[in-house]
């Protein structure tokens, strides 16, 4: 593997709160390569949204950093000033959220808020960032971009405005693309070209990939790597093939268990079903985040919060997998 | 008079319009003509007792509002809605006391459920309007079962809604939904807002409910997956009509309708076979202005000059019925 190009270590980030400190993203390292598309799954609340978020620079106060580090090829990005931050947001990192018609300004023309992203970002006239603007619009599947490029966001469907987003995303040739749920808010018909289209984009542009999402399939279908992500903190991590099939952590492994799949199952059989539900901010119990719910639990588990330990090509935080089992 | 072994939930040709016209002052200066919408149109199918019939399609197809014709939340455009053999519509029928024998789950909890009630008093109002308790006591202990038959705890009777999770508070609606000792429920998309590990959760509950007090679901959903857990039978919807509905193992072993395969084929593939995903191309029509003869058209592999011309009607039995001229031709 190459040097990585995004380097995220032990991140730490923390709602400070009249009732005490509340840590949504808790010791959380990762790694993502050029022309890589890392997964990143975990129920609502599981802080996946706010890893990405801190990575951008773009947490709401009072959240905020409150350990590790984020590198962008090897430089610290995390603390900048606003004003440096948001030249390296545009320029060398791309923003795709779940809900297109919010990430698009409804007063502009598509056209305009290409434009003017791009002369923002790079160094060309008004007529080449146009030019550059309809190749984008050409790329991410919009046909016939000349007569589109003057429409406002409203003219267009959920997943063409998806798309133009994503080409707003790639505007200034960025190294790093974070996508935040871009499909939930689609069809599954138009969800399929969105990530043929995000796939491709990784693939000829050796664009970093971080994709956050709470679906499986999307990943399975998209990702080389996956982070699974616990109450806050990584439960799992790695190829995406050997996670979905083999699953080391009993979270993960009880998390794809409870996915419906055509064909898997007899109708009407149960599904695997994890009892309870994922601790609030402010109740994670001491030792690993999901032991009450784990159906291996052992002493170990209630008193010692788990390491990410190495189980084949992959890491799970999981005392299962210890050398030695007290 | 009730029929003892017809179905419990009969739709014959029902459809529903909705008027989208500009406002009354714009169509008379600007002379913009009247709208109407057609969100439903043509749709037949029975749903027997004990039966799970789900409704499948995308944004906009329709299923909803037809669930919401069905427990009478809109009112019909054209066609017949028959419960237990009863003609909802028809002067003569009591349609309250049919309506009383349905109840409905909804897609958003936080949205279905009244924030300043508390739970105990939610799950009882049916009881209460209905008249189903005759002293406090008996209310209350009604309620006390209900709680428990959805995995809460009668304590938490005592709670607001914002004190639960997405996938407790799903378990309340449907706790209230079976307060009223329904034999039908209509469920739309009720497990969609919640995540996967929660949605087994419902989804076990709600076949256990179904095993256990013998009810008949109609079940809306656009996850093929989801729907091929928990369904007997399938409608599947495109622009307002049903176009292919069959028994579940045969829609999912072997989809005929060409808008069924491509939604098969949209599905994510989670076993990772490697097996090349064919992304359909297009997207769903405006609904203001369907296209010509099979509305699937523009976007079928299969669609010649007849499907550009002729709507297909819905052929074959209630066991395996499709929509389309390329497989009523054999074509496909």
């Amino acid at each position: 593997m190459s040097a990585p190009l995004l380097e995220v270590r032990d991140l730490r980030v923390e709602f400070p709160t009249r009732r005490g400190t509340l840590v949504a993203v808790d010791g959380v390292s990762f790694a993502i390569a050029p022309g890589e598309v890392l997964g990143v799954v975990g129920e609502s609340g599981a802080g996946k949204s706010l890893t990405g978020m801190a990575i951008i620079g773009l947490l709401e106060p009072p959240g905020r950093i409150a350990a590790g580090e984020i590198r962008l090829e090897g430089e610290r990005i995390d603390g900048l000033p606003p004003e440096r931050m948001r030249r390296i947001r545009g320029r060398h990192i791309g923003a795709i959220f779940q809900d297109p018609l919010t990430s698009l300004n409804p007063l502009y023309t598509v056209g305009d808020q290409l434009v003017e992203t791009i002369l923002t970002h790079l160094d060309v006239d008004k007529a080449q960032a146009r030019s550059r603007a309809l190749k984008l619009l050409a790329e991410v599947g919009i046909p016939a971009p000349e007569g589109r490029i003057d429409h406002y966001p409203h003219q267009f469907s959920g997943g063409m405005r998806q798309r133009v987003v994503i080409a707003l995303a790639l505007a200034a040739e960025p190294r790093l693309i974070i996508a935040d749920e871009p499909t939930t808010a689609l069809d599954v018909s138009i969800q399929a070209q969105i990530i043929a289209l995000l796939k491709r984009l990784a693939r000829d542009h050796g664009v970093a990939v971080m994709l956050i999402t709470h679906d499986m399939g999307v990943i399975a279908e998209t990702a080389d790597r996956v982070a699974v992500m616990y109450a806050g903190r990584l439960a799992e991590l790695g190829p995406v093939r050997e996670v979905i099939h083999e699953p080391r952590h009993p979270y993960t492994a009880g998390l794809m268990g409870s996915i419906p799949r055509i064909g898997a199952l007899q109708r009407h059989a149960r599904l695997v079903q994890i009892d309870g539900a994922m601790p609030r901010l402010n109740a994670i119990p001491p030792g690993c985040a999901f032991n009450p719910r784990c159906p291996k639990r052992f002493a170990r588990c209630t008193a010692e919060r788990p390491e990410l330990l190495t189980v084949g090509n992959a890491r799970a935080s999981c005392w299962l997998y210890a050398a030695e089992r007290r | 008079m009730s029929a003892e072994h017809g179905p419990l939930v009969r739709l014959l040709r029902v459809g529903r319009d909705f008027d989208v016209s500009r406002p009354w002052l714009n169509r008379v200066l600007e002379g913009a003509p009247r709208q109407l919408l057609r969100a439903v149109e043509d749709v037949s199918f029975e749903v027997a007792k004990g039966e799970t019939l789900a409704l499948v399609g995308e944004s906009g197809c329709g299923k909803s509002t037809v669930a919401r014709l069905i427990v009478g939340l809109y009112a019909l455009s054209r066609g017949r809605v028959e419960f237990d053999g009863m003609d909802l519509a028809a002067p003569g029928t009591d349609a309250p006391a049919l309506r009383r024998r349905m109840q409905m789950i909804f897609q958003d909890p936080y949205a279905s459920l009244n924030p300043r009630w508390r739970v105990r008093d939610i799950v009882a109002e049916p009881i209460r309007v209905l008249g189903l308790a005759a002293t406090a006591e008996a209310e209350r202990e009604r309620v006390t079962g209900l709680l428990r038959q959805v995995g809460l705890a009668p304590e938490d009777g005592e709670k607001y809604p914002h004190e639960f999770s997405g996938g407790q508070r799903q378990r309340i609606s449907i706790a209230r939904a079976l307060s009223g000792n329904p034999e039908f429920l209509v469920c739309d998309e009720p497990t969609s807002a919640l995540d996967v590990s929660v949605q087994a959760q419902i989804l076990n509950l709600m076949t256990d409910l179904q095993e256990r007090l013998g009810l008949t679901y109609l079940f809306i959903s656009h996850n093929l997956a989801v729907v091929s857990h928990i369904a007997d039978r399938v409608g599947v919807m495109y622009l307002g009509r049903v176009v292919e509905l069959a028994e579940a193992e045969r829609l999912f072993a072997a989809p005929r309708h060409p808008y069924t395969r491509m939604l098969m084929d949209a599905i994510p593939d989670l076993q990772m076979t490697g097996k090349a995903r064919t992304p359909v191309a297009g997207e769903v029509p405006n609904p203001l202005a369907p296209p010509s003869g099979c509305a699937f058209h523009p976007r079928c592999p299969h669609a010649n000059d007849r499907c550009r011309a002729e709507r297909p009607a819905l052929l074959g039995p209630a066991t395996g019925a499709v929509a389309c001229h390329a497989v009523e031709e054999k074509r496909i």
